[in-house]
């Protein structure tokens, strides 16, 4: 998946010269947490957190203080965060969820030759994954135990496949206790997965879950 | 206490049948037909034969393509590439021939339901054929083909102009109901099934409280697997209170999925015979407190179709007519005719054995998870009587 498949492309932005009291309407106005700093060519030059917002603002205990004023009508330049990192619309979405990891950071603007085209923010990666594990479409799950070896998958397929059943989903992780074995997650179209899991048992494949310990059913 | 009712039935049903071996089997509505009436307990003068519902009706809910897909599938004339986006023709829901007609039936079946009490001829009514919840507006679904139950409410909406409470208490989450719903304040679902973590269809998450005009009238209890009765009975219990006093509905309409029984072969709940004797005891006392005793309920899923669905279906009629539900032995005649048939042994009593299942480990964490998902549940509720503009 790509992030130009998942980034906003009305983005909310401000000039350097701008007041922080204009950046923190806008945080509040559109419930939105980083504004991105452009030059007049919309080159993306630096970035204001609400974080970076708030600490500029003064103190609730000091609201009577003659500088309160004052401290709001300072230029965002002052205050943005630079250089940013930013993406590009081709790159990958796996790939934008490890630099919100690494750098810490939870908002990536996306840039085409040099200007600003999009936004991304964990917020929209969250989501994205959650559309990834299929559970937006109506369906049951099933983990596998399986060997790890090179052409599991397509056996537990075809052992799918022959039953007509529509996979929305596929998750494979490792099996942290041993790791000659890992996990097949499936999400499945349908409401009775239990032929289906009958099939997989009478295969040799160990199904983790749905099963129901110690319960005679 | 005993209450004129109405129960809608047809041999028909059964027609409604996709394949040999499938796990929805109508044959269950003929079983607690029958237990009922060798236990006495209704006779041809409640009986009331269920209309076929007309297209025009269908089409209350459902999509006019949709329709003529499932007519054409009927007749055997949809290939499986075209009844694929609607769903027909999947392992869940394979063509069956006259399968409109059969479906038409059941969702005519839960009108019927709905007049007789709607007019006030009867304060309530059992369609056991109905409460097919996860039918979509263009989409056959979990065994679903038409949503009888959706049908029933707008219907309401329209010819009665009713506020209606829908509480669904079926293993799995009642979705197609609620999303037909969803932006409606005058449709307030309530859904508490075991959660979507690895059950079908996978949705029914606390946070689906409505949208627009309907938030704040969509409300889930996702329970956790393995959940006993009494965990399952604070829930239900506590959430339908809540609500009814917060909604205050003119009309009540249950589903009655049986599915939410240890013995069930597709969930993982682990209740008895115990909660289909309350579910039906508590919708039955509100709907007199709120409802002038306007309560319709319908069927569900259920698929220990001999050892579950005929006693816990058979409860609701009485609890609907007499308040009282059935204990001690199951009438001879019904075990000994039935048994022939049955692959499995039947039950003698109206309750299950204590110890049927062995003891789930982690009951106290599980009951614990279920008190917070209730609590999130109902926060808005509390938020807003506790609101200062709330005028409650």
């Amino acid at each position: 998946m790509l992030v130009e498949q998942i980034m906003k492309t009305q983005v909310i932005t401000c000039k350097p010269t701008e007041t922080i009291e204009s950046a923190l309407k806008l945080l509040n106005d559109h419930h939105i947490r980083h504004i991105p700093i452009v030059d007049e060519s919309n080159q993306v030059i630096g970035i204001v957190s609400d974080r970076d917002v708030r600490d500029a603002s003064p103190s609730i205990f000091h609201i009577h203080q003659d500088n309160d004023e004052n401290e709001l009508q300072n230029e965002l330049r002052s205050i943005m965060s630079t250089p940013v990192t930013t993406i590009h619309p081709l790159d990958f979405v796996e790939e934008i969820a490890s630099i919100f990891y690494e750098q810490e950071i939870a908002c990536l603007p996306v840039t085409k030759a040099n200007k600003l085209v999009g936004i991304v923010t964990e917020k929209d990666m969250l989501y994205t994954l959650i559309q990834l594990t299929g559970v937006n479409v109506q369906s049951s799950q099933i983990e596998l135990k399986v060997i790890n070896k090179p052409g599991i998958l397509p056996e537990v397929t075809a052992v799918l496949g022959r039953r007509k059943v529509n996979i929305t989903s596929v998750l494979i992780y490792p099996y942290e206790p041993d790791q000659r074995y890992k996990i097949l997650v499936f999400r499945l179209q349908t409401m009775n997965p239990m032929p289906i899991i009958e099939d997989l048992h009478a295969e040799g494949y160990e199904v983790l879950w749905p099963n129901m310990p110690g319960i005679e059913k | 206490m005993t209450c004129e009712a109405k129960f809608v039935y047809s041999d028909q049903f059964t027609k409604y049948r996709f394949r040999e071996g499938h796990p929805f089997n109508q044959l269950r509505v003929t079983l607690a037909y029958e237990l009922l009436k060798t236990s006495n307990a209704i006779d041809d003068n409640h009986l009331i034969p269920p209309r076929v519902a007309t297209e025009e009706e269908l089409r209350l809910i459902h999509d006019p393509k949709y329709i003529q897909a499932v007519k054409l599938a009927s007749e055997g004339k949809l290939t499986e590439d075209e009844g694929f986006p609607y769903g027909i023709g999947t392992e869940d829901t394979p063509m069956f021939a006259h399968m409109h007609e059969a479906a038409s039936l059941l969702v005519g079946g839960s009108l019927t339901a709905v007049d007789a009490v709607m007019k006030g001829e009867v304060k309530h009514s059992l369609n056991l054929g109905g409460g097919l919840h996860h039918g979509f507006q263009q989409k056959a679904s979990g065994f679903c083909i038409y949503n009888d139950g959706a049908v029933a409410i707008e219907y309401i909406r329209k010819h009665y102009d009713a506020k209606v409470l829908y509480v669904d208490t079926d293993a799995h989450h009642g979705d197609g109901v609620q999303w037909a719903f969803y932006d409606d304040p005058n449709v307030c679902t309530l859904s508490i099934h075991e959660t979507g973590r690895y059950l079908f269809p996978g949705t029914g998450n606390v946070n689906e409280r409505g949208i627009k005009e309907g938030y704040g009238y969509s409300f889930n209890i996702p329970v956790d697997a393995f959940t006993e009765d009494e965990s399952f009975l604070q829930v239900y219990e506590e959430a339908l209170r809540e609500i009814m006093h917060y909604f205050k509905p003119d009309v009540i309409v249950t589903q009655n999925g049986a599915d939410a029984h240890v013995l069930d072969p597709l969930t993982h709940l682990c209740c008895t015979m115990n909660i289909f004797e309350h579910i039906p005891k508590l919708a039955h006392e509100l709907a007199h407190e709120y409802c002038d005793g306007k309560w319709i309920a319908l069927g569900g899923g259920g698929y220990d179709i001999w050892r579950v669905v005929p006693r816990a279906w058979a409860q609701i009629w009485k609890v609907m007519t007499s308040n009282t539900p059935f204990s001690g032995e199951l009438p001879l005649e019904w075990t000994t005719k039935w048994q022939e048939q049955a692959p499995v042994t039947l039950p003698d009593n109206w309750n299950d054995p204590a110890n049927m299942y062995k003891a789930i480990p982690r009951k106290e964490e599980i009951t614990e998870k279920n008190e917070k998902a209730l609590e999130k549940a109902l926060q808005f509720v509390q938020l807003k009587y506790n609101s200062p503009n709330s005028g409650i």
